[in-house]
């Protein structure tokens, strides 16, 4: 039987939460012996090659790309997972969210203390994902399955929702291992 | 007149004396009914409703509600269970909670409960509301993003410090605490020393310079659950 397949993604987060996972020190071998990993930024694949058992997703939504990966992976993925405050929450990105986004931007490109722009151009390449009117986190986009807060969630947290998962068991976090900070 | 009643909590038969409320005869009995706004020190008001319990088949806030021999009270119902639950919710969407680096993280009694409640994210969509921080004060931050408006302030002021710093001024999602200055809270009476610094359930009335003194791990609510100090006189 083939390994199950998990893929993993950073949206609007910092890759803290990634780090995190890497966190899990020697425990990594067990996890590649395990799994097997489709599209992550571990090994730079680019899309979900094919059906996964696990996603992971940190960050939420802050532009179209982020809505579109974050699709991609509730489309190819049988237990979504998105972990970190920036994916349960928001997080950090969202603290724009009661900020207007054209404020933002002016802050940004135009206005900020450091910024030199004089002709005062907004960066408007196609290749650049719009900007979304707030940070969503990855529950309000798409269905999630489960739930990891954290920022970021301890490696002992991933490791025991990763575990349990591939075990066949539902995920149930003691109490140390879920919190907020 | 009997000095003492009986009243039974989820089939457990507890003594309580008369003018107690379900809430202290419950904390005596070594039972935890979850609450935010009530505070030991402090009249309670019923205010946040994460006490409430069902009284003979009624809803009733915990706190406020006197002791009457025979009562009959649930507690730890699934569907309490998910009243208190949905109550943290909306408190979490309708505020601007940033744990990630909230001076109060692992002492807040909001992010406690919820984590005493297994919440992993909150089930409702988020506000962002627009909200205030008010850093007049040289001793004293007052951000109201993290305000859920328990009044523990407004009370505490009053009751403890015979003073009339806070208010609770507006109505509905527009409702905030208010201050009894020209501007804002540096032009208070408000002082270090009084009670009402040191009473906010949350991050929204902290002290400066003190933040983050406890490192991750040694913090009140980091390794055990709100009211397990309540929880333990039974055991």
């Amino acid at each position: 039987m083939s390994k199950p397949r998990v893929a993993t993604t950073s949206l609007a987060g910092c890759f803290g939460c990634h780090m995190s996972l890497l966190d899990i020190d020697d425990r990594i071998l067990q996890l590649i012996d395990l799994v097997e990993f489709d599209r992550s930024p571990v090994d730079d694949i680019k899309h979900i090659s094919q059906r996964c058992a696990i996603g992971l997703v940190e960050g939420g939504c802050c532009n179209e790309e982020n809505v579109h990966v974050l699709e991609e992976f509730r489309a190819n993925c049988d237990v979504l997972i998105s972990f970190g405050d920036c994916a349960t929450m928001g997080g950090i990105p969202a603290m724009r969210n009661n900020i207007p986004l054209e404020e933002c931007i002016d802050e940004a490109y135009r206005s900020g203390p450091t910024v030199y722009n004089p002709q005062g151009i907004v960066p408007d390449d196609p290749e650049i994902p719009l900007l979304l009117d707030k940070v969503y986190p990855a529950h309000e986009v798409v269905k999630i399955d489960y739930c990891l807060p954290g920022c970021p969630p301890s490696a002992d947290t991933l490791w025991a929702a990763l575990t349990a998962l591939l075990s066949g068991q539902p995920i149930e976090l003691p109490y140390e291992l879920l919190k907020y900070d | 007149m009997s000095d003492s009643v009986t009243i039974t909590i989820d089939g457990r038969n507890i003594e309580a004396r008369p003018g107690q409320t379900i809430l202290e005869a419950a904390d005596a009995a070594g039972i935890y009914i979850p609450r935010l706004c009530s505070h030991p020190d402090l009249k309670p008001i019923g205010s946040c409703r994460v006490c409430t319990v069902v009284v003979d088949g009624r809803p009733q806030a915990a706190c406020v509600k006197p002791v009457m021999d025979g009562m009959v009270v649930q507690n730890s119902t699934p569907e309490l269970l998910q009243h208190r639950r949905n109550i943290v919710d909306m408190m979490f969407v309708e505020g601007n909670h940033f744990c990630m680096f909230c001076e109060k993280s692992g002492n807040c009694e909001l992010q406690a409960m919820a984590y005493r409640f297994g919440i992993t994210a909150p089930q409702y969509p988020f506000q962002f509301p627009e909200k205030e921080v008010d850093a007049s004060h040289p001793d004293i931050l007052l951000d109201h993003n993290r305000c859920i408006m328990c009044a523990r302030c407004v009370r505490a002021s009053q009751e403890l410090d015979g003073k009339n710093v806070f208010q609770s001024i507006g109505r509905g999602f527009a409702r905030k605490i208010g201050v009894n200055g020209e501007r804002a809270l540096g032009d208070t009476d408000m002082a270090a020393t009084d009670k009402a610094a040191d009473i906010c359930p949350v991050g929204c009335i902290v002290r400066k310079r003190v933040g983050f003194e406890k490192p991750i791990g040694q913090r009140l609510y980091d390794t055990r659950p709100i009211g397990s100090d309540i929880e333990e006189v039974r055991a």
